[in-house]
């Protein structure tokens, strides 16, 4: 023990001890973990609560929980995925740690208002926590008026006061990202040399920096509405109802993109490691970030079909959904490029991707069904959307997530995890969901609507096999978890760069030390160039 | 019909069929790309697959017109899911001229409906099949959302306004009536049956009840109400004539000029100082809360009844 100490670099684990050394760190890897844990807590939290609905989901009649625990459960579900877990997901902790080390930075440009951000997390977290506990909330996660701000006997203001200050974690994590990005970059570090999951991150904080505020001030509304009776939403008092959707929609449809184009750039450098190859097409990769980002803004409208918006708006809005198809199809295909002609290892990483780029290419799909006005009229408010939108959220930012994670633990750990139960893990998660999720495409074209408590006996078939599902997946998620944490203390040792990547954060030692580098590193060739990593390994 | 495993809905109304052709179509061009996406990993991942840990295989960059290609394609192929999309949705969105209208309001956790021959009902809607029906729905309280699969159309059903929703039955049975929109604690309880009839059973139906027709009921409100007080249904009362109102142009007091439909009717019943007719002063007091919106849907068709040559047909928009 006291020799293993000795032997191991000085690192940013530990560089310092006590529970103080993490509370008050100003080191984005340590805040990194900091968020890692937090939202791992608020995913289990938010796994048990998708357990409970599909347990009760099993029989036809709502027989295990009440209606009022049912509508509760999923709120809850909902609020705690969204806003406390895949908001943060990705950019607060893969981000947070490695967004600084890709561009060769010491640290994020804002160090302290990083810290902040996490601690804001953590008290829109308790906020949320406390509504919970005192009695929950059963507006579902979307809020909509007038039953949020008048029928809904539950507490509606506490919970909007979690995601209100949670969002400020948002927007703060945003700005920080920007700011690192255009100024702390290494000398060479142009901008098209950056990493894939750079650009994401970076398209990522735009969303959240201009969309944010506007939730903020619709959550402000329906508190003030709600707690001093104000008339902007509810009709009895002279509000406009469906004005709360535009609203509501005008971020939570860019927030669709805050969740999925991190882990987009998670699986641009997962397949390009695991296939040593440079990303086929990077500026339109690089560049369709971007656009999904700006694209993402226009199309609020497509989740008004049905609300007694005009007939001409719906057009409009469907007519801007289908844009925003085609940079999530470029993504796609140059992936799909990328490994053409490669070398392709099947790591659990890269397990993870090829399970993204199919769960994400259905769930991709299948929002064409939903922007084409025929069919949503149809499908609106039942389980297709429900299932359309977890093969996003789910199947592409989870997978995504999952897979980074993977990529990224030995050089945030030193160790590796081990390699067998790994896979095994992939393979369980990408059958378990298709199992969950598959079904309930079926079931919303059958007409089945969503927030359901109780439903026809005719739709049970289908809801025992999604049910079936979710215990498989439930396994997937709680195997990582055992792992991860048995490897810290019996993972093999990893070495700097296992897998042969070509990001700057390989090119230390694993753990990294407290400041990233021994010495800033110096870029003079592209991103995802091999042939260099090779060269530099000879010479 | 348990133990069946239903995989596709019933088509039981004209727009059904249109929905499902374009469901079709969208199926066959994802499945096409799903499939293609799927096998060229798949071939790629196995061809390709790591041989020896000190290989390196040739860049390659990318190619513009790939790219090009691979953009261009796709988007033709969305616009045509847009266009045929938004053909479909006209269809569902522009009830026919002969449609007959029923009156729907939804309350937590009830759906009530008004026929115009009076007929009420809960949690149930009998009409006739081959006859196009328009529905005209408000909500009392929360927004609830009127939704029959078997027809492939739902509408929100909003407070303080009306929209509506028509379909045309084609098949005779009992179909599914879902609330989709969530509203509070019994949401799921919030459902019921449409009927559809044949026409000569839907007419022993309809003469089942007592009640006397919404016209008639709107009468005997306007009079409770005391409406006939200064609405003297001719020029000399203190507030506008209401005979011949209905479908017309009516002049406002700031010069422009609003169609006399369901919606101005009811604005102007719970909230009348919104719009002013021109040459009458602002002194009509709201009646939001002395009058139901089931009183509210009764009024209007009264004062549709005092337009002559309009018999219960729906208002052109």
């Amino acid at each position: 023990m006291v020799t293993e100490a000795v032997l191991e670099r000085e690192n940013y684990l530990n560089a310092s001890y006590g529970i103080k050394s993490w509370l008050l760190t100003k080191d984005h890897k340590r805040i990194a973990l900091l968020y890692l844990a937090t939202i791992t807590f608020f995913f289990f939290l938010g796994g048990i609560f998708a357990t409970l609905i599909r347990l009760e989901l099993l029989t036809p009649a709502g027989d295990l929980v009440s209606s009022d625990t049912y509508n509760r459960l999923f709120t809850l579900h909902g609020v705690i995925m969204v806003f406390l877990f895949l908001i943060p997901s990705i950019p607060a902790t893969l981000g947070n740690f490695f967004l600084p080390m890709m561009i060769g930075a010491k640290d994020l440009a804002f160090p302290r208002i990083n810290l902040l951000s996490w601690y804001l997390l953590v008290i829109g977290g308790c906020f949320t926590m406390y509504a919970m506990l005192a009695g929950g909330v059963d507006t579902g996660w979307t809020f909509y008026t007038p039953y949020s701000t008048t029928y809904s006997n539950s507490y509606v203001i506490v919970t909007g006061l979690g995601i209100f200050v949670a969002g400020f974690s948002s927007i703060l994590t945003g700005l920080n990202f920007i700011v690192t990005v255009h100024r702390m970059r290494a000398p060479g570090m142009t901008w098209f040399r950056l990493p894939l999951f750079v650009w994401s991150n970076y398209a990522t904080s735009l969303i959240q920096v201009l969309g944010t505020p506007v939730l903020a001030v619709t959550l402000v509304l329906v508190i003030c509405e709600r707690a001093l009776h104000i008339g902007v939403f509810d009709p009895a008092r002279g509000g406009d109802p469906v004005l709360f959707q535009h609203l509501f929609w005008f971020y939570s449809h860019p927030a669709v993109y805050i969740m999925v184009l991190p882990g987009m750039g998670v699986i641009s450098e997962l397949v390009s490691t695991f296939s040593r190859k440079a990303v086929f097409g990077y500026k339109f990769v690089a560049f369709s970030s971007v656009a999904i980002a700006v694209l993402g803004f226009l199309v609020w409208g497509h989740h008004l079909f049905v609300s007694s918006q005009s007939v001409y708006a719906g057009l409009v809005f469907s007519f801007l959904s289908y844009f925003v198809a085609i940079p999530s199809a470029i993504k796609v295909f140059n992936w799909t490029a990328t490994l053409y002609k490669g070398s392709i290892s099947y790591d659990t990483p890269m397990l993870y991707a090829f399970g993204f780029i199919g769960l994400f290419t259905i769930g991709g799909l299948t929002g064409l069904f939903v922007a084409c006005l025929g069919v949503d009229v149809h499908v609106h408010d039942t389980y297709f959307v429900i299932a359309h939108f977890h093969y996003i959220m789910v199947g592409g930012t989870l997978m995504a997530y999952l897979g980074g994670m993977h990529y990224w633990w030995p050089k945030i750990s030193g160790r590796m995890y081990p390699e067998g139960f790994a896979k095994l893990s992939a393979l369980t998660v990408y059958l378990g969901f298709n199992l969950t999720f598959f079904p309930q495409f079926i079931l919303g074209y059958l007409g089945m609507p969503r927030r359901y408590h109780a439903y026809p006996d005719e739709f049970q078939v289908l809801h025992v096999m999604s049910t079936a599902g979710a215990s498989v997946l439930a396994v997937g998620y709680l195997m990582p978890l055992i792992y991860f944490v048995w490897s810290l203390r019996y993972g093999a040792i990893a070495g700097p760069n296992p897998w042969g990547a070509t990001g700057l954060e390989w090119q230390t030692s694993s753990p990294p030390p407290a400041h990233n580098f021994e010495e800033t590193p110096t870029v003079t060739v592209e991103a995802y160039d091999y042939a260099a990593l090779e060269a530099a390994k000879v010479g | 019909m348990g133990s069946e495993l239903p995989l596709f809905p019933v088509q039981a109304s004209t727009v059904a069929s249109s929905v499902d052709h374009l469901l079709y179509f969208l199926l066959a061009v994802t499945t096409f790309f799903s499939v293609g996406i799927f096998v060229s990993i798949f071939y790629f991942a196995v061809r390709y697959r790591r041989r020896s840990e000190t290989e390196l295989p040739e860049p390659i960059h990318g190619a513009l017109s790939l790219e090009v290609l691979w953009s261009v394609i796709p988007f033709g192929l969305t616009m045509i899911m847009f266009m045929w999309g938004a053909s479909v949705f006209f269809k569902v969105s522009r009830p026919p001229d002969d449609a007959q209208q029923v009156y729907v309001v939804g309350k937590q956790w009830m759906w009530k409906m008004q026929h115009m021959e009076g007929q009420r009902e809960i949690n149930e809607l009998h009409i006739p099949v081959g006859q196009a029906v328009k529905l005209i729905m408000t909500s009392e309280d929360v927004i609830h959302d009127f939704y029959v699969p078997a027809f492939r159309t739902k509408a929100d059903v909003v407070p303080g306004r009306y929209t509506s929703e028509w379909f045309k039955p084609t098949k005779v049975g009992k179909y599914h009536l879902f609330c989709a929109q969530y509203c509070g604690t019994k949401h799921s309880a919030m459902i019921g049956w449409v009927y559809v009839m044949e026409p000569r059973e839907y007419q022993a139906w309809l003469s089942g009840g007592t009640a006397g027709s919404m016209a008639e009921g709107g009468d005997k409100l306007f009079h409770d109400l005391a409406c006939i007080n200064c609405h003297h249904l001719n020029d000399q009362g203190r507030c506008p004539n209401l005979r011949g109102l209905f479908g017309s142009q009516v002049p406002l007091a700031d010069g422009t000029t609003v169609k006399a439909d369901e919606e101005y009717i009811r604005e102007s019943i719970v909230n009348p100082s919104a719009k002013v007719v021109a040459g009458y002063q602002n002194i009509m007091p709201t009646f939001q809360g002395l009058v139901t919106e089931e009183g509210v849907l009764q009024l209007i068709e009264y004062i549709r009844s005092l337009t002559p040559k309009q018999p219960a047909a729906p208002a052109k928009r």
